[in-house]
């Protein structure tokens, strides 16, 4: 672990600066878990009716 | 000294037939592509042969270790299959029971991404044009993936261009360390196993498609007993200055983040190899079963063993692989490895090591393995279900459906590095710097006049008797910088031909 860290750089300087743009832990949590809870929404209307059925079937030769 | 890294993609693509009687995949597989070509124009006009694919430069029996061992099997080449050249520089066509697109020659790692993305983009377009020429309620569906879950892969191969007076053995040994590590920023993801008595966690995933199916370390087969240093030695230009590292352990990958690191980080990799300039040989105790072990590990923690009896991990082979190419480009300059792009490929490359370290899924738009588990998680909590259940293993292949409509990559938030209207052009537009850019001229506009074109010649019938030959045995040339007002001032193929023996090219 102490020799990664040697090996590593140190970050660049506008990460710092990221960091205290970003809104707070909590507030960012809850973003993204309606954008996870918007994009399982979109999953149920798109994914395979059958998935038993379309996952036998998906079948490929081996390639290359 | 590292030559310049010409880069380039093949992707097989997985082929689904709905609605088919009996569905057969290398029929759908020349139907698809030549749908696109008729929609797209680029197929021939009645009565004249299409511009096919020259053969007589290949050769993938050749072994790069000289005289492969007994009992290695060349490849065949298919030659009656559906083979087009497209007007960007790439080859479209038919390989086994797949659609396979080459992306062509590009000169750094974000003009692989350009020309990745074009290829999508052609699939699904080939899609559309097939379901216009199928009867109602078929469709043929293509997948960018490299396994069906059943103990059948197909590649995402990556060819880097490096110089011949390497040492074979010692691309072997850095890129072995490399291909060991790097699945945990390029891996895929993958629900279940296809190697016996391999266990996987209690959630049954992966992080790599492709990493059941390697099973040697060096070897020239691509079908069977997959290899993790591919020693095909068929170099596509210059025998004597240039080898072509053709790379099979990669997974296809859908984020584009994952793209660009896949190939930027190998590129630079090869540049250090080629320069003698990487501080110490990673050599794994057991490459086969350390490449399989990370794939496992998404803790990405457990220890791999070395050949000197000391371990270490995937990260920390891959932060000590960063912190010598970060060395090397300050030192050596970047320009044989893409220029600024090389620069974005070392801070991109720094940011996602950390983002894994940290936790990987701070990398959830970014890196598709995470993309993957983070859909597979939240759907199998909110619906309750068991790890088994086929609906998981559904999402995991939908993930990697092309059709817009039915994609989940294209949901999942990923991040983009190049926009839409950028790879629309290069559907068309070959790149403008490399050899790449005179095939697609040629192509676009003196199709009629070609006969045939493959990575390193193009011929042509201008009447006059006999064929024509133009070898393109240098692959930084032939670039808009070297060719482009030849283009401009020439009204024909004859005049081309007369400009380009003028010049003595």
């Amino acid at each position: 672990m102490a020799e990664r860290e040697q090996i590593r750089k140190p970050a660049p300087a506008n990460r710092e600066q990221s960091v205290e743009e970003a809104p707070p832990a909590s507030e960012r949590g809850s973003d993204i878990k309606a954008q996870l809870d918007d994009l399982l929404d979109e999953i149920d209307e798109v994914l395979e009716t059958n998935a038993e059925d379309f996952v036998k079937s998906y079948i490929q030769k081996g390639g290359e | 000294m590292a030559v310049p890294k010409t880069l380039g993609l093949e992707t097989e693509y997985g082929i689904v037939h709905r609605g088919a009687p009996e569905p057969n995949p290398i029929s759908a597989s020349s139907l698809l592509i030549n749908a696109y070509l008729i929609a797209t124009h680029q197929a021939p006009e009645p009565g004249r042969a299409a511009v096919g694919w020259d053969f007589t430069d290949e050769t993938p029996g050749n072994d790069a270790r000289g005289g492969a061992p007994a009992g290695s099997l060349a490849p065949e080449i298919e030659t009656h299959l559906v083979n087009a050249v497209l007007t960007n520089g790439a080859r479209y066509y038919v390989d086994h029971a797949h659609p396979e697109l080459s992306t062509p020659e590009c000169a750094d790692a974000r003009s692989v991404v350009v020309y990745d993305r074009a290829a999508e983009m052609i699939a699904a377009r080939s899609m559309e044009a097939a379901r216009m020429l199928l009867p109602p309620g078929e469709e043929i569906v293509v997948y960018k993936n490299n396994s069906d879950g059943k103990g059948n892969s197909y590649g995402c191969h990556e060819n880097y261009l490096v110089s011949r007076a390497v040492p074979f053995s010692r691309i072997v040994t850095h890129a072995t360390a490399h291909f060991v590590t790097r699945q945990i920023f390029c891996g895929a993801g993958k629900m279940g196993s296809e190697t016996s008595g391999m266990r996987l966690d209690e959630a049954g995933y992966q992080i790599s498609q492709r990493a059941d199916f390697i099973e040697e370390e060096v070897g020239l087969e691509t079908t069977l007993k997959r290899p993790i240093v591919n020693t095909r030695d068929e170099p596509h230009a210059d025998a004597a200055k240039y080898r072509r590292l053709h790379v099979i352990v990669g997974d296809a990958n859908m984020s584009q983040v994952a793209t660009f690191l896949k190939v930027g980080t190998t590129a630079l990799v090869m540049a250090l190899t080629e320069d003698d300039a990487v501080p110490r040989e990673l050599r794994f105790a057991t490459p086969v079963a350390a490449l399989r072990q990370v794939s496992r590990d998404l803790s990405l923690r457990e220890p791999l063993e070395l050949v000197d009896g000391s371990t270490i991990t995937a990260l920390g082979a891959q932060w000590e692989l960063l912190a010598a190419a970060r060395a090397y480009v300050e030192t050596r300059g970047a320009d044989a490895v893409g220029g600024k792009v090389a620069h974005q490929v070392l801070d991109r490359w720094e940011a996602v090591l950390g983002g894994l370290e940290r936790d990987p899924m701070e990398l959830a738009a970014q890196i598709d393995w995470v993309a993957k588990l983070r859909l597979l998680d939240g759907f199998r909590e909110r619906h309750g279900l068991d790890f088994q259940d086929a609906r998981l293993r559904a999402l995991d292949i939908q993930y990697h459906d092309l059709r817009p409509a039915k994609s989940l990559a294209a949901r999942a938030g990923l991040e983009t590095l190049v926009d839409e209207a950028e790879a629309e052009l290069a559907m068309t537009e070959p790149p403008p710097d490399t050899r790449a850019f005179f095939r697609g001229r040629c192509l676009q506009r003196f199709a009629a006049e070609v006969v045939a074109a493959n990575w390193d010649s193009i011929v042509f019938d201008v009447g006059e008797g006999s064929l024509r030959r133009v070898s393109m045995a240098e692959p930084t040339r032939g670039t808009v910088a070297h060719v482009g007002t030849m283009f401009d001032e020439c009204g024909s193929a004859i005049d081309l031909l007369r400009r380009l023996g003028a010049a003595g090219a």
